[in-house]
């Protein structure tokens, strides 16, 4: 799987990836396999500000439930409505149709910030685990 | 997620190997390194449904009772009467405690020498120890558990798989449900009892534990044009709650009856004394302070163990088991609620937030009629 360029990951496997209408904030394909066949997942209301590291939704699967936690601090300026109907694209696609929300960063220092990861970092991060 | 704490090293059935080579996803359960998982949950839990699947249970218990005494034993330590048995029937029932909570349950097999009891992995040593104490001089029991292997292959398909390769006195299509029988499959030696815990057809078929890897492979070869597939401990907990079927340590504990559970059918009271026996009278008679009962989800999210049940503002139990049902496509679970809140409504707390629940009668599942 190919990961966008600029793809940053955090240490509780949320990723995000900076655009022009907010970053794109969803789980990795790590953490995906780790929770198994996602079955729902609990979106926030668009319009709601979130500070780093709270959480904003949560992710159920047949075996467990695992909170979402915000990368950055911002405002949630738009959710993935498909996955109400295919909650399954957030393992399948978690880089591409199975995005979770987007963020407009507070303040856009944040997309770099110390502490996110790049995907080799990352990659080293879970080998670690 | 959470990570169970390895206290001690955690034990391997004879098909560990096998599990490993296929890709599994293994999780301490019980104390044993067992696969969860091998395509996924709901692919597993899909085929077992619709054509068949293949369970590794090694991990369970298999005690041999045998002796003069033995059935008198096993009718004071059990809840159900096995004195009806025929030679070559099992039945499923409960140890249950003086104060009618539930040890562990199994099933009993007659034998020609006695009784296999077969029990909860997660259980053994404590059933184990229950039974020494309990048991009289003319009763001897042996632990076969370690030189056992045990296979369950569940599924519509089943039968057709099964059939084709076992060798048995007289056809399997004759074999009735909860009935065994010994022959080969493969070269090896096995008996196959029509028995599960997924709410469809199916058997489970035991061999010596050196040949278990042998007999798993004939299985799965077997299978393959009738879209068989490995399934692991995931889909065997979603396939036996949308089956009704009750797990020790959820649905069953030291605190809950069988009665409690709802598998009254299988107390017998009107057998004679046995352990537990007047306390479990009363709970058929209604006289039960709290309940199991089955739960559907109003909306998505799903309730899971522990999570807190209310009536109104009034908490009256909590969730035992709780998942999401890939045959409904939505929220399940069962809850130990007070009797008097058993009715309704029920609304389940999940991460502060009340969610309604529908009461349902278990089970949640039952396959079509042929």
């Amino acid at each position: 799987m190919t990961l966008p360029a600029d793809i940053r990951f955090v240490q509780s496997h949320e990723f995000l990836v900076p655009g022009p209408d907010g970053a794109t904030i969803g789980i990795s394909k790590y953490a995906a396999e780790q929770l198994g066949d996602v079955v729902f997942v609990e979106l926030p209301q668009v319009g709601r500000k979130v500070a780093k590291g709270e959480s904003f939704g949560v992710v159920e699967s047949v075996k467990a439930v695992s909170d979402l936690y915000a990368p950055l601090d911002g405002e949630i300026v738009a959710v993935n409505d498909a996955l109400a109907a295919e909650p399954g694209l957030v393992g399948e696609d978690p880089y591409g149709r199975g995005w979770i929300v987007k963020i407009a960063p507070s303040d856009a220092s944040q997309l770099t910030a110390a502490g996110t990861m790049d995907g080799a970092a990352y990659e080293t991060f879970v080998g670690g685990l | 997620m959470s990570q169970e704490a390895a206290v001690q090293p955690l034990k391997r059935t004879s098909l560990h190997g096998e599990h490993v080579a296929l890709g599994a996803k293994m999780v301490p359960f019980g104390g044993w390194d067992m696969p969860v998982q091998y395509s996924g949950i709901l692919d597993e839990h899909q085929a077992v449904r619709q054509a068949a699947g293949l369970f590794d249970v090694s991990h369970m218990g298999e005690f041999r009772v045998r002796g003069a005494g033995a059935e008198a034993f096993v009718q004071h330590v059990v809840a159900n009467d096995v004195a009806k048995l025929a030679p070559d029937q099992a039945l499923y029932t409960q140890f249950t405690r003086p104060d009618g909570g539930t040890v562990d349950d199994l099933l009993v097999y007659r034998q020609p020498d006695g009784f296999l009891l077969v029990v909860n992995a997660s259980n053994i040593a404590k059933d184990w120890d229950w039974l020494q104490a309990h048991k009289p001089a003319d009763v001897s029991l042996t632990d076969e558990s370690d030189a056992t292997a045990m296979l369950a292959l569940q599924g519509p398909k089943a039968e057709t798989i099964l059939a084709a390769i076992a060798e048995t006195p007289r056809p399997l299509t004759q074999l009735g449900s909860f009935r065994w029988v010994d022959g080969r499959v493969a070269g090896i030696d096995v008996r196959i009892a029509r028995t599960g815990y997924t709410g469809e057809d199916g058997f489970e078929v035991f061999s010596a534990a050196e040949q278990g890897a042998a007999l798993w492979r004939a299985l799965l070869e077997a299978g393959k044009p009738h879209g068989l597939k490995p399934a692991g401990l995931g889909a065997r907990d979603t396939l036996r709650l949308e089956a009704g079927l009750p797990l020790y340590g959820h649905e069953l504990t030291d605190e809950i009856s069988p009665v409690m559970a709802g598998h009254g059918w299988s107390v017998k009271p009107q057998k004679g004394e046995f352990l537990g026996s007047d306390v479990l009278a009363r709970h058929k008679a209604g006289e039960m302070a709290r309940k199991v009962v089955g739960l559907q989800m109003n909306g998505r999210n799903i309730a899971r163990q522990g999570y807190p049940v209310f009536a109104g503002d009034r908490r009256v139990g909590e969730v035992v088991s709780g998942t999401f049902s890939p045959t409904l496509q939505l929220p399940i679970a069962t809850a130990l609620v007070e009797a008097d809140a058993a009715g309704g409504p029920l609304a389940v707390e999940i991460r502060g937030q009340k969610h309604d629940a529908t009461i349902v009668k278990l089970p949640f599942y039952r396959r079509p009629s042929i």
